[in-house]
Formats: C-alpha cells, structure tokens, sequence
C-alpha cells in the first residue's frame, strides 16, 4: 500500500483551494478558512476532490469543526492511514 | 380600444441614473450605442456571442468559479451602472438610500443553463455525488438577481423575474412598480442571458425559430427567424425627488409600464395584435403619455414571420395614425436576440438613443415587406426628432414565447422645474 504523505496531502489541499480564489502564498497550514474566504460549499467540493485522490469520505459532520488548512489536511492524512 | 382600466394614481416618478451592458457588441453601454448607431453588427457566423467579454478582466477568480456565464454578465453591467450612478467607486458600494429600500429584480430566459448542462454531463460520468456543491446556486434562475443583492448590499425586495423573451421587459417595469408605489427608493434591474450552449442551439433550431442564413433581418420580406445572442444589461432607478436631491445625473425617466398576455399559443403570438397593443396603451396610460408625444418606438422586432407582422398591428392599434410616422428599430438586428436579457438591454438602448439624440437602424433591412409598412429605419441611423416640445418619448416593447407582453414608456430626462 502507498503511503501517503502529510506533505503529498498539503500540495494537493493547496492546489484544490487555491483554484478556488485565494493565492497560494495565503494557504499556510495555520490559515483560516474564515481568511481564505473558503466556505462550507467550496468545502464539500474539497471532499469530493479528497475522495477522488485519496478514497477518503468526508462528511459534513466531518467538516464542520474544521477551522484551518492544517486541521484538514491531518483530518485526510489520519483517515487516509486508517 | 380602452386603453386600460386602471384609475390615476398618484404614483411617485422615476428616473434612470446608470445604465450598463455586456453585448455583442462589446463591454459597456456606451459600445452599445455608438455600434449599433455606426452601423456595426455583433453577430457572427450568425450569433450574436459577447466575444469582448473576458471574465478576467473584471472578475476575481472566486467571483468567476461562482458565478454563471449569465450572473457574470449581470454583475458586469451593473458595476457599470453603479459606478456611473455614482454608487460604486474603486473605494467600494456606497448606497445613496437605507440598503432596506434598495432591491433589485433581475430577469432570465433560462438562469444558468450552462451550469446546469456541465454538472450534469459531471452527474452522468461520475456520479451524481460528484455533482459540485455550487451547482444549484450557480443555475438556479434567480441566481444573477442573488448576485447583485450581495455584491452591492442591497437588502429591499430582490428576485429573479422570469418571462422568456419579455424578462427584461417585465422586470425593468416591476422594478419602476416598486418605486413608483413606495415600497423601494431606488432599484437595480435588468436581465441577463448565456444560452450560446450546444444544448441551447439545439432546442431553438428544432422549434424553428431561428433564421436559416444567421442573418437577423427584423421587418424584410425575407426574415425567417432570429439570431441568438448573450449578454446582459443593468439600470439603476431612483425615485425622481429623491435622485435630484442628491443631485444625481439623470439619464432619462422610465415613466410607464404594461403588461397583458396573449393566452393564444404557447410560441405564435396572437396575429391581431390586441393584446400586445393593450401592453403599449398601458404603457402610454402609466406615463401619461398620448401617441401623438411619441416619438421612437424601440421594436421588439425578432426578425421572426410573425412576431414582426403581429408587433407592426399591435403598433397600429395602440398609436393609431401615429403608427406610421414614428420611427421604429430593432436592436436586435445589431446584436441578435437576448432573451431574458432583451428587454433590459433595448431599454439601456432607447434611454441612450433619446440622450443622444440618435436613433439606431433596423440592420439588413432591405427587402421591404409589403405587408409591413412602418418606418422601421432601414440600415442607417437617424436622428430622433422630438415630437412633443417636452423630453422626447419612447416605447421599448418585448413580447415572448408564453405570449407574455410588456412595453415600456421611456423618456428623456425631466426638465428642471
């Protein structure tokens, strides 16, 4: 089995979001999705993106305690290695 | 015929103080008008496609990915609008009016169909859990009239406003309703249309409706169908004391609206013309205005057998002798036919012409019909020659599969009391 990485998951989250609206500079792990101006609709698109790559299912309860970059791409990472 | 049964009312008056367009014929309504008036046609390999129009160059990329084809266009001409209103600057929206007595009405033939078209192909190949998230705010028809609210904070009555090709039509007069009984001080309106899809070509060639050479040719013996064409346009409507007091530049008054339906058939419009004239005395009655005070009619002219033939004896009934010494033109020889965005945009067209004193030609014009026998400016612009002493008087008028009527009474600007 791949293993995937925390970084290999961090280009991918930042790829998605950034073709979303905000620069890719912006998208640290510790930026907000408040600052990034990502919502709850572009995050369900990020699911659908995570699932395709990964097979990793996201709900929104999943989601909805997600505040920053960094909590979501460890969200993938730990489900990813489960 | 009884030109309507409404009694007077003491209905506040309203103005237009910004006007913009994404069209054939380029980004702007200043484009707009001075094409159209130069002669110049937007319609190529016969469509009419926005081709000046790149999302880039106004749109952030967030804007973009959210925003239809269609509800891009709407938000382009209303920053245009707004801006010359004088209620967006580069420093960001400042409303004039409480954002409560704002709103806005933005009309679709269709919303955004071309959203819908992508995430269903989206839905056939992979699943109809892949469909995105934004899909349904993206197509759903009222998405363009959502756009506006929220992009300039407009918190008064807003919605979409939906009546094939008399969209525009109806929610450029809905708007005027609003502010002319008191619920809203000013509004923002207009239509906005993006059906240049393959699906979209499809279903019009199939029904007959459009021309077989591309060649939009309102009124000639030879019309045989419209042309399509996208694009949107936006107005901002304030109410008239309230526009002068802030000392706003006023563009023209919208001083009247009908509305009637033909019950007839659902794309044929009804032959006599009745109906449709019923709309234009309505029109004449809200504003005030008799025949005789008219002097351009702005035609709904699709360059389709019937609709020319049923709009020239709806003329005739509405303005009597008066028919067949206004000029009339269809805007839609120079840019196609807008659907739901029509009627906006040939409004944005006739406040310019009354303004600028130039009356834009009925294009490819050059077969006359005998049966048609108006003065329909074939070819080359005119001068407008006011009739009434008074700011000039037009009537813009869109008529619609549905057998949906509307005519609009435009005016130029108030003189100062």
């Amino acid at each position: 089995m791949t293993v995937i990485t925390k970084e290999q998951v961090q280009a991918r989250v930042t790829e998605a979001l950034s073709s979303f609206g905000p620069d890719a500079d912006q998208i640290t792990l510790e930026a907000t999705f408040e600052e990034l101006d990502i919502d709850s609709l572009d995050l369900v698109e990020l699911a659908q993106i995570v699932e395709d790559d990964y097979g990793v299912v996201l709900k929104g309860e999943d989601m909805k305690d997600l505040t920053t970059v960094g909590e979501a791409v460890d969200l993938i990472v730990a489900r990813a290695s489960a | 015929m009884p030109p309507s049964s409404s009694q007077p009312l003491r209905k506040r008056r309203v103005v237009v103080t910004g006007v913009g367009a994404v069209s054939p014929l380029g980004v702007g309504a200043r484009p707009l008008h001075d094409r159209w008036v130069a002669g110049e046609s937007g319609i190529v390999d016969g469509v009419g496609r926005a081709s000046e129009y790149e999302p880039a160059n106004h749109l952030t990329v967030k804007e973009a990915r959210r925003f239809d084809r269609s509800a891009q266009f709407i938000v382009v001409a209303a920053d245009e609008a707004l801006r010359q209103a004088g209620w967006l600057t580069d420093a960001g929206t400042d409303l004039p009016y409480d954002s409560l007595r704002v709103g806005c009405v933005i009309a679709t033939g269709i919303g955004g169909i071309g959203t819908m078209e992508s995430q269903h192909d989206v839905m056939r190949q992979r699943g109809a859990d892949r469909i995105s998230p934004l899909g349904v705010p993206m197509y759903m028809p009222n998405a363009a009239a959502a756009a506006v609210s929220m992009r300039y904070g407009l918190q008064g009555t807003s919605y979409g406003l939906v009546s094939a090709c008399a969209s525009g039509g109806h929610a450029v007069g809905m708007a005027l309703r609003t502010i002319q009984y008191g619920d809203a001080d000013a509004m923002v309106t207009g239509g906005t249309e993006a059906v240049l899809t393959e699906f979209g070509f499809g279903s019009f060639q199939t029904m007959g409706a459009l021309a077989s050479d591309g060649i939009s040719r309102p009124f000639d013996l030879r019309r045989d169908g419209f042309v399509m064409g996208e694009g949107g346009a936006a107005l901002v409507l304030e109410e008239m004391e309230s526009a002068i007091a802030r000392g706003a530049t006023i563009l023209g008054e919208l001083a009247g609206f009908g509305s009637t339906a033909d019950a007839h058939h659902l794309t044929a419009p009804e032959p006599t013309g009745r109906p449709a004239a019923a709309a234009i005395s309505q029109a004449l009655v809200d504003a005030g205005i008799t025949p005789a005070e008219v002097s351009y009619v702005n035609a709904h002219g699709t360059s389709t057998q019937l609709n020319d033939a049923a709009e020239t004896n709806a003329l005739k009934l509405a303005l009597g002798e008066h028919a067949y010494r206004i000029p009339v033109s269809s805007t839609k020889s120079a840019i196609g036919h807008l659907l739901g965005a029509a009627g906006a945009i040939e409004a944005v067209a006739t406040v310019l012409a009354l303004r600028e004193g130039m009356l834009g030609p009925t294009l490819n014009l050059e077969v006359p019909d005998p049966e048609l026998d108006l003065d329909y400016i074939p070819l080359t612009a005119r001068p407008l020659v006011p009739v009434n002493g008074g700011p000039p008087a037009a009537l813009s008028n869109s008529f619609a599969f549905g057998g949906h009527n509307v005519s609009l009474l435009i005016a130029g600007a108030p003189e100062p009391t």
